[in-house]
């Protein structure tokens, strides 16, 4: 069954605003919202990202260039992720759309790959299937 | 559509504007907002018939109208939009089609009147449609009910996919290969089944428990054993109805987290699911467990299964037949290859399965396993006992083990003999072109 991933995004000020709500409420409804998920069997990982800037790796020349952020001149900032496994990408939506989120945030619905994207006779991906048989990714 | 006499006069109208709906050619965007319906009733269905059953006190009647509920969706939603709350939505329109049979009743019966009078009143489309505190349990007593020992287990098969599953009929009879009016037939004669028996909307009591709940896990198995193991027919589908399977096995690990062999069986399934990727080779014959390219077995799905292992473990009860077959799975699973496999270990599982869940197949399997282990000769001596018993008759497995093990103790001419009686045994194509080649290879 294809697997989707819910890509958070959220601008500045939504997450300035969150930061100003009652946090053990917000955590109940996240946490109510992963629940329905794994009872109905179709959450298979999820994990959010620290809310302090971190840094950008830049390929606009060579060799990349490394600074601080990204800061608010970065309208959205991705900040969490669920991994879901529904046959369509409409059943993925929906589950994004019960998501307890504020107005400034978005989610992204986009299916995971898998070996069927890639050339089976190719060196790498053969490779790249040995290592996730291994459990080294 | 071609309905059996049968169930045509009480086939709900609502199932035939669906298929109808479903075939039709719809526009790129109607398509899409009908793929967006039908995502909500496979979410919902479960929490929004139980709910229903709970108002009307009539799994039957609530089933209806459900499925009534989904057919006015399907009618409005793709022009009109899916409302804030669908489940809530689907729901108030099941309670009002209700006040509205009861209304027509009430000519009737004056106290019907009343009754509706006083319902309608209460149903309201943007108030929560269900309790959560206690929508679980009625999510579990659908369960019970669906997978009811009245019923045939294709009955069974068919209420669970479409009311706990969300599964349209049309999707049932396509992972089945059965026509369309055959599922609804099976639906519509559970249903009445039911009604005949007065099977209550309750958890079985505390003495019946486990027998209902071993009728529930077998239920989700057998599903699962459709699309794992069918040979024929559309192969994305059927891998997809063990996916749905294992996605109902984990809804009940979910809803009886102190039960053991709810988490023995998703560890089965999710351990067997895990060798999908390498069951077929390039042009879709299927390929044994001992050929297969284990590289390409889902790692992800192998961690689960061990995961949903440990907690059956971790309750401290012991392992059932399920957890027992996760076991063995488990030791597959967890071998990089045939010769590393620890074949001691799953002899003693096989004997302990043999034990409380005895079968002359689980016998034969021991009996391959025991070949790995110790060597073709003892193993040889317990399917030779199978054979005297008789009970695996016309069972193509037995010659064509038989024969395995003769080759390997260079007794080519009594293997030749096994192998065409395997041949002449089995009915699947691909397995005879196996056979063949084998006899073959005998000279």
């Amino acid at each position: 069954m294809p697997k989707f991933m819910l890509i958070m995004r959220a601008t500045d000020a939504a997450i300035a605003a969150s930061e100003q709500a009652d946090f053990a409420a917000v955590i109940e409804a996240m946490g109510r919202y992963n629940e329905s998920m794994i009872k109905a069997g179709v959450m298979v990982g999820g994990d959010g990202l620290a809310p302090e800037p971190g840094l950008i790796v830049d390929f606009a020349q060579t060799p990349p260039v490394v600074s601080d952020g990204p800061y608010g001149e970065t309208k959205e900032l991705f900040n969490g992720f669920w991994m879901l496994e529904v046959p369509t990408i409409e059943e993925a939506a929906e589950w994004a759309k019960r998501a307890p989120l504020a107005p400034g945030n978005r989610l992204e619905v986009r299916r995971v790959t898998g070996p069927e994207d890639f050339p089976a006779d190719n060196e790498w991906v053969q490779k790249d299937e040995e290592w996730r048989a291994q459990g080294l990714q | 559509m071609p309905v059996a006499e049968e169930s045509s006069a009480e086939e709900p109208s609502a199932e035939d504007a669906r298929a109808e709906e479903a075939s039709a050619e719809a526009p790129p965007a109607e398509a899409s907002a009908r793929r967006a319906v039908e995502a909500v009733w496979r979410i919902e269905s479960a929490r929004i018939v139980a709910t229903l059953t709970r108002y009307t006190g009539d799994f039957a009647l609530a089933e209806d109208l459900a499925q009534e509920a989904l057919a006015e969706a399907l009618a409005g939603w793709p022009a009109h939009g899916v409302p804030a709350s669908p489940g809530a939505w689907l729901v108030a329109v099941g309670k009002r089609r209700a006040i509205d049979g009861w209304r027509r009743a009430a000519r009737q019966d004056e106290r019907y009147a009343a009754l509706a009078r006083e319902l309608d009143e209460a149903v309201d489309a943007s108030a929560p449609p269900w309790d959560p505190d206690a929508i679980d349990d009625d999510v579990l007593r659908l369960v019970f009910i669906a997978c009811h020992p009245v019923l045939a287990r294709e009955a069974s098969i068919a209420l669970t996919l479409r009311t706990v599953g969300g599964l349209t009929t049309k999707e049932i009879a396509r992972a089945f290969l059965v026509p369309t009016a055959t599922v609804q037939q099976r639906i519509v004669r559970a249903k009445r089944t039911l009604a005949a028996a007065a099977v209550p909307f309750e958890v079985p009591s505390r003495e019946e428990y486990p027998r209902r709940l071993s009728a529930v896990l077998s239920v989700l198995y057998l599903i699962f054993n459709e699309g794992y193991a069918a040979a024929a027919g559309d192969a994305w589908m059927r891998a997809d109805l063990a996916r749905e399977a294992l996605r109902l096995a984990r809804v009940l690990a979910a809803l009886v987290p102190r039960e053991p062999e709810a988490h023995g069986l998703v560890a089965l399934m999710e351990l067997l699911a895990a060798r999908f990727p390498a069951r077929l080779d390039a042009n879709g014959d299927p390929v044994l467990l001992a050929d297969q390219d284990r590289t390409r077995w889902d790692r992800v799905l192998i961690d689960r299964g061990r995961r949903a292992l440990a907690r059956a473990d971790a309750l401290g009860r012991g392992r059932g037949p399920y957890g027992l077959q996760a076991a063995i799975a488990e030791c597959h699973d967890t071998a990089a290859s045939v010769a590393d496999t620890d074949w001691g270990r799953i002899v003693l599982l096989y004997e302990a399965l043999g034990r409380i869940a005895p079968s002359p197949v689980v016998e034969l399997n021991r009996a391959v396993a025991v070949s790995m282990a110790e060597g073709p000769a003892t193993a040889l001596r317990i399917v030779d006992g199978l054979m005297a018993e008789g009970r695996l008759a016309g069972y193509g497995l037995l010659p064509s083990v038989r024969g395995e093990l003769l080759v390997r103790l260079g007794r080519a001419a009594e293997a030749r003999e096994e192998f065409a009686r395997a041949t002449e045994l089995t009915g699947n194509v691909r397995e005879r072109a196996v056979l063949e080649g084998k006899l073959r290879e005998l000279g």
